[in-house]
């Protein structure tokens, strides 16, 4: 390991690090605005100079390569000249509006003028006023007050793989912006806000609402695709203001979605505050004493067999163990976690995205059927794109979308499956060949009438290419709801054969079958097949499911709960609560817990603690919290045939998935761009 | 004064036909295979030897660049690329190398891309010499008709294809390794160092660039022996030079001479003579706009060569003589430069982006006086701001005017300031 | 400067014509494969002549489309290079040089004759479309200053008279003779030679 010297302290550091980074592993601070570990190397701003020995120049730390017996100074006059000589100009032409600017209290000028600036203006000149640009509903500007250090440029391009970003003009004239006036075409354009070190970028719906120091933090997990993105929630009394990144670098980075980070609005809309009961086809106002009593009523008159439980995609596990527990309590097995009746097998790597997401990091040949990881999962779609970028070779089966990153189509039509495994292509041998090939299976391409068939196929590829091997394996399956791989675990699926799932309780509810139908926030299934069924409705949202629902549970948001989700990499993780409900509606497992005790099956559970126990009694991953448990291989899915149904997209609209998103306004505006976007195109 | 036979270029002013069959009688392409069967270690070393260093304005030595390159030629390709991109305010020797001396340069262009291992070479002329080009490009189908480039240069199994790009108005363009983006079809931002083009340059590359003059002596040089050109001039300051000679000069004019004539012998020599004769003279910048101006008191004694000139904080440059008779307003001729760096500023680093505009402004100020006298000062402390702190050296180039400004002629700027006071008051 | 709304930018569909597109595969074989970006300026060049000698938004996006570039990368190096002109220009782009060599040598005059003469001031163009007014910086014929380009010549030793009689040719259909407007071939020193004179009488003589 090379050894350097830094402030005059020997210090050994690794090799390939650049100056700035051994100095942080120093614990030496060095400023800095356009460098970013995470992208590119741009060496702009100047702010990182530090003096290197002999050179009579400052040197940038941030592109400069440590070299054995390297003699570093970062506190010497000639330093301080320089960061200050680079701050002063980086001042000059920024406007002095930081008392209204929103990226006051978290602004990285202001953070470093105060530690490297001078205390007065020596500028008399008039200062620079830029134009605003239009970067679409999410990212508001304010161009004068841009420092040209490029990062929502190399983000644009390098990360999010949209190059619509760039600096036009040259000189002092040089403006960041995308010339030609359009919105971002990136489900990522959110990120720009957090990277963009001054207030240039700032996010538009958040925009002159809220002071950074005024709001309270919570640390929790994100809901709105099946990664299980680290979130943090910024929440000013019972209202949440903002959704920001936390860096997990196995799971997100410090990325996430624009779906994660600015559906938050729908979370104040069209909410569920009060219980309902229908009387003469008329949802009328409840207690909850009410509600119990009529839904424990008719759960106790009905037989068990004429009873199903359907969950959504945004439950938690707490919620899903105990509505289990009730409904089996009751001799009811008619349950299923999976609204789009997706296939699955047992063991559970028939399930998760075994490779972990870091997996992805390693992968050098990658195969996605039928998926769209940029809807379904557009984080973990930047994390494709980043190894495609060092070098993997990506092919698709399945439809063709624009994933930001090229590949080989190989076939619209999923018999590819079967096709690779009979005739060897000339992609399969690709597979073969490589160290650690990969299958991305989609939820989209599961959840067909023959998704046994695929998963079985896909399993038998999977084998055949050495996808799975004692060291690796790249089997994955791109679930899209977070509650899904929970749900799995927890078993909330029909116990045996003759029990009925999504597909079969739709059926049978369309015959009359069913008569009393729970749905713990679903509402992504069609409400006009559940027949004469009596709905009980427990959820967040007034969307599909309350307006089918003769009784409705007002129950708890994600940001509202404490509550636990497994990603779809199969990592158990701990949301925790922002905000309290509103009006009356209640934390999701205890209202199940007061049902059961009215229904006279109390479940044997009191508190949180004791839900999660019960938890990791059903499976003990439940106890491995913040972790990976290894999934072992074995047998699924069925040797079936692939049929010749076309494939339909699970995700139509991106930006609307769920009721969240749906009842939000500036999801609603996304749509509204996305959407004239297509037509402007086509 | 340099006599005509140790003159390099001499069709310099174009008398006589400059296309192949008037540069075959200059001497151009004369044994050029031979010159390549001496390999490629004995042409760098004879280039070291000659003492020649880069004509471009850093006066780096160009054998020792060559020398810089990969010795074998591994995966990547060498490239060379030649920085035709001439437009240092003053500079207009290159412009006549390929207008009248076009072959000299694409011979030595062989010479050199051979001894690199390169088997193409850019030549990146800069867009305005539109009428340059259709020379040089003539020259160029000229050679590769005589296969003196192209599949089997001159006969020595070496491949070498000359290919001309044309720049668009981009100052920066000059410097090597904006001109390598540029080449690469991006906005002429100068790339951070390292990697240095001979590691990692034209597509990641090793590539070595060279100015035009540079590489047009090269055969003249090994046709006449390191020795010759290492005779003429001063060590380490060898060889001959084309100085153009501008301003308040009874004939302007461009001539090669040798290297270290004394500025006034230049002056006097070939360009008539200071206008109103030496006394009238005022000031001179004595290699392109990037380099301090002289006070005359300086100009009196200095020889035009790489040492004399920075003894007395100035440069050789691209050996570009502006010359200002005392009729001159000195502060106006500064901050006319300041505008040009302001203008050419490519917007990539924080110091020359917001220092050129802020440093025009101060000057534009200073033209009339607008100002304090202690803004003199500030003035020169944000030219050492930008200085030594940019990714390339239009910083630099952008401070050192100002610099050499208040260095000399404080006092004028200092009297400008409290007339424009007085004037006020009145 | 920088943005300009589309009805500005022209965005009417543009394409190479065939002249074009065989000058266009000359320049992209320059390069090697892969590396088509590499004729993003050529290729611009040639949008902007054949368009008049400017670059409208569709010229751009055409380019960026032949090289198979994102569009901001061509808008990028469209804005950053000063020949590339981003609205419509005259029949003859005047362009003068103001720089110190000029300025020493009486540019000042010559751009008073072009406003004069033209009657418009520095980035503007002439009610009939034929004269745009540029103030460019140095061009490199520094010793032959005061100079101005007019499209693709360089007029040099310039003074008041020979500017305005330059352009009236100009104005008038004719061609004026582009180089040094006094008795001078290049860049010699106009009282006689002080160094190649047995050269040069050679050559003459030959002649």
């Amino acid at each position: 390991m090379p050894s350097i010297k830094i402030n005059g302290r020997d210090i050994e550091v690794e090799e390939g690090l650049t100056v700035l980074q051994a100095c942080e592993e120093a614990g030496v601070e060095i400023p800095r605005f356009c460098y970013h570990e995470r992208l590119s190397i741009a060496g702009n701003c100047r702010m990182c100079l530090v003096e290197m020995e002999p050179s009579p120049k400052p040197i940038a730390s941030c592109a400069m390569p440590i070299n054995d017996g390297m003699v570093i100074h970062t506190d010497t006059d000639l330093v301080k000249k320089a960061r200050e000589g680079v701050m002063e100009f980086l001042l000059i032409n920024h406007p002095l509006d930081c008392p209204i600017c929103d990226q006051g209290g978290e602004c990285d000028l202001q953070d470093q003028a105060m530690g490297y600036g001078l205390d007065k203006s020596r500028f008399l000149e008039s200062k620079r006023a830029v134009k605003n640009k239009y970067l679409g509903p999410l990212v508001s500007t304010i161009m004068t007050r841009c420092i040209h250090c490029t990062r929502c440029i190399r983000f644009a391009q390098e990360i999010a793989g949209v190059p619509e970003l760039g600096a036009t003009g040259r000189g002092e004239n040089m403006e960041v912006g995308t010339y030609v006036e359009k919105a971002l075409s990136s489900e990522l354009s959110g990120n720009l806000v957090d990277l963009c070190p001054v207030g240039a970028l700032t996010s538009k719906p958040y925009e002159f609402k809220a002071r950074s120091w005024e709001l309270v933090k919570t640390q929790s997990i994100d809901v709105f695709d099946a990664m299980g993105s680290n979130i943090r929630i910024d929440s000013r009394g019972s209202e949440v203001m903002r959704v920001l990144p936390r860096i997990n670098n196995s799971i997100n980075e410090e990325w996430i979605s624009d779906k994660t980070r600015h559906a938050c609005d729908g979370l104040g809309r069209q909410r569920l505050d009060r219980p309902y009961v229908r009387r003469n086809g008329k949802l009328e106002e409840e207690s909850w004493d009410g509600v119990l009593s009529v839904i424990a009523e008719k759960m106790i008159n009905t037989s068990p067999k004429r009873m199903a439980a359907i969950a959504g995609d945004l439950v938690d596990c707490e919620s899903l163990v105990s509505l289990k527990d009730l409904m089996q309590t009751l001799g009811c097995n008619n349950l299923d976690c999976r609204q789009d009746s997706g296939a699955f097998g047992n063991p559970r790597s028939s399930y998760i995205f075994n490779s972990g997401i870091k997996g992805i990091d390693r992968a050098d040949v990658i195969l996605l059927i039928g998926c769209n990881p940029r809807w379904e999962a557009p984080v973990l779609n930047a994390r494709i794109r980043k190894q495609y970028l060092n070098g993997a070779i990506i092919g698709v089966i399945g439809p063709e979308f624009d994933l930001t990153f090229p590949f080989e189509h190989l076939s619209p039509d999923l018999k590819e499956i079967k096709n690779m495994l009979e005739h060897p292509s000339e992609f399969s041998d690709k597979l073969a060949k490589a160290r650690r090939p990969m299958l991305v299976l989609g939820s989209g391409a599961l959840a067909r009438e023959d998704g046994e068939a695929i998963l079985g196929a896909a399993r038998d590829l999977a084998e055949r290419v050495n996808i799975v091997n004692s060291e690796w394996n790249g089997f994955n399956v791109l679930q899209r709801a977070a509650s899904r791989v929970g749900g799995l675990d927890l078993g909330f699926v029909p116990k045996t054969n003759k029990d009925l799932g999504t597909r079969e309780i739709l059926r049978a509810a369309e015959k009359k079958e069913i008569d009393v139908i729970y749905l713990l926030g679903s509402d992504e299934i069609e409400m006009d097949r559940l027949g004469d069924a009596f709905v009980i409705y427990q959820g967040h949202h007034g969307d599909a499911g309350a307006h089918r629902a003769d009784a409705i549970l007002p129950g708890a948001a994600y940001t509202e709960k404490n509550g636990t989700y497994v990603n779809l990499e199969g990592r158990c993780q701990r949301a925790l609560r922002a905000v309290f409900p509103p009006g009356e509606a209640k934390e999701d497992w205890a209202i199940i817990r007061a049902l059961s005790e009215r229904i006279g099956k109390k479940l044997p559970f009191d508190n949180l603690l004791q839900v999660r126990e019960r938890m990791s009694e059903v499976n003990p991953i439940f106890s491995n919290v913040n972790k990976i448990s290894e999934a072992s291989w074995g047998e699924f899915g069925s040797r079936g045939e692939i049929k010749d149904s076309e494939f339909i997209q699970p995700i139509e609209n991106f930006y609307m998935t769920d009721v969240i998103s749906r009842a939000s306004a500036t999801m609603a505006e996304c749509t509204e761009v996305a959407l004239a976007k297509k037509e402007k195109a086509a | 004064m340099l006599k005509d036979n140790d003159r390099i270029f001499t069709n310099l002013y174009g008398h006589s036909e400059r296309f192949l069959s008037g540069a075959r009688l200059r001497g151009d392409w004369e044994g050029t295979g031979n010159l390549i069967k001496k390999g490629k270690e004995s042409i760098i070393n004879e280039i070291k030897e000659s003492g020649l260093r880069g004509r471009g304005g850093a006066g780096f030595s160009t054998g020792l660049k060559w020398s810089f390159m990969p010795k074998d030629v591994g995966e990547r390709p060498h490239y060379l690329v030649i920085n035709a991109d001439e437009g240092e305010p003053g500079t207009c020797k290159d412009r006549e190398i390929m207008r009248h001396e076009p072959h000299k340069l694409l011979e030595g262009c062989l010479l050199a891309g051979f001894a690199m291992g390169a088997h193409v070479a850019y030549i990146y002329v800069r867009g305005e010499f539109y009428r340059e080009i259709e020379v040089l490009q003539h020259a160029i189908n000229e050679a590769y008709d005589a296969d003196l480039i192209g599949d089997n240069a001159c006969n020595s199994g070496w491949k070498f294809d000359v290919y001309v790009h044309r720049g668009s108005g981009a100052y920066i363009c000059g410097e090597e390794t904006a001109l390598i983006e540029s080449l690469e079809g991006k906005k002429g931002q100068p790339r951070l160092k390292p990697p240095f083009p001979a590691n990692a340059g034209l597509y990641g590359c090793p590539t070595t660039v060279n100015n035009v003059e540079s590489i047009a002596v090269v055969p003249e040089i090994l046709r006449r022996g390191a020795s010759w050109f290492s005779g003429l001039g001063r060590p380490n300051n060898t060889g001959t030079k084309l100085f153009n000679i501008s301003g308040h000069v009874e004939q302007p004019c461009t001539v090669e001479e040798e290297m270290s004539i004394p500025l006034r012998e230049l002056i006097e020599k070939h360009a008539g003579g200071v206008r109103g004769g030496w006394n009238n003279l005022l000031a001179v910048i004595p290699g392109g706009a990037s380099v301090p101006v002289l006070p005359r008191k300086l100009c009196d004694n200095v020889l035009m060569d790489f040492d004399s000139l920075a003894e007395v904080k100035s440069g050789l440059g691209t050996a570009a003589v502006m010359v200002m008779d005392k009729s001159t307003d000195i502060v106006a001729a500064i901050a006319r430069l300041s505008a040009f760096y302001k203008h050419e500023s490519c917007g990539q680093c924080t110091p020359c982006r917001e220092g050129t505009g802020w440093m025009y402004r101060m000057m534009e100020r200073m033209v009339t006086g607008d100002a304090k006298i202690e803004e003199i000062d500030l003035l020169e402390e944000v030219t050492k701001q930008v200085e030594g702190h940019t990714i390339c050296a239009l910083g630099d180039a952008a401070a050192w005017p100002i610099q050499g400004l208040i260095r000399h002629f404080r006092p004028e700027m200092e009297d400008r300031i409290s007339q424009f006071k007085s004037t006020k008051v009145a | 400067m920088n943005k300009v709304i589309d009805g500005e930018m022209g965005l009417d569909s543009f394409s190479f014509s065939s002249q074009n597109k065989d000058l266009a595969e000359v320049e992209i074989a320059k390069y090697p494969e892969g590396r088509k970006a590499s004729a993003v300026m050529p290729l611009l060049e040639l949008a902007q002549r054949q368009n008049g000698g400017w670059l409208s938004r569709a010229a751009m996006d055409y380019v960026a489309e032949t090289l198979d570039m994102p569009f901001i990368k061509v808008y990028e190096v469209a804005t950053f290079y000063t020949m590339y002109n981003l609205k419509k220009v005259g029949k003859f782009h005047v362009q003068v040089c103001t720089n110190l060599p000029c300025w020493l040598r009486g540019s000042d005059q010559v751009v008073d004759a072009c406003k004069n003469q033209l009657n418009i001031s520095f980035g503007e163009t002439s009610e009939d479309a034929m004269f745009t007014l540029t103030e460019v910086e140095c061009l490199g014929a520094c010793v032959n200053a005061p100079m101005m380009q007019v499209n693709d010549d360089y007029y040099e030793d310039l003074n008041e008279v020979s500017t305005k009689s330059i352009l009236s040719e100009l104005a008038s259909g004719n061609s004026p003779k582009p180089g040094s407007q006094i008795d001078r071939k290049s860049c010699e020193p106009i009282g006689g030679l002080t160094s190649l004179i047995q050269q040069s009488k050679e050559a003459i003589e030959s002649k």
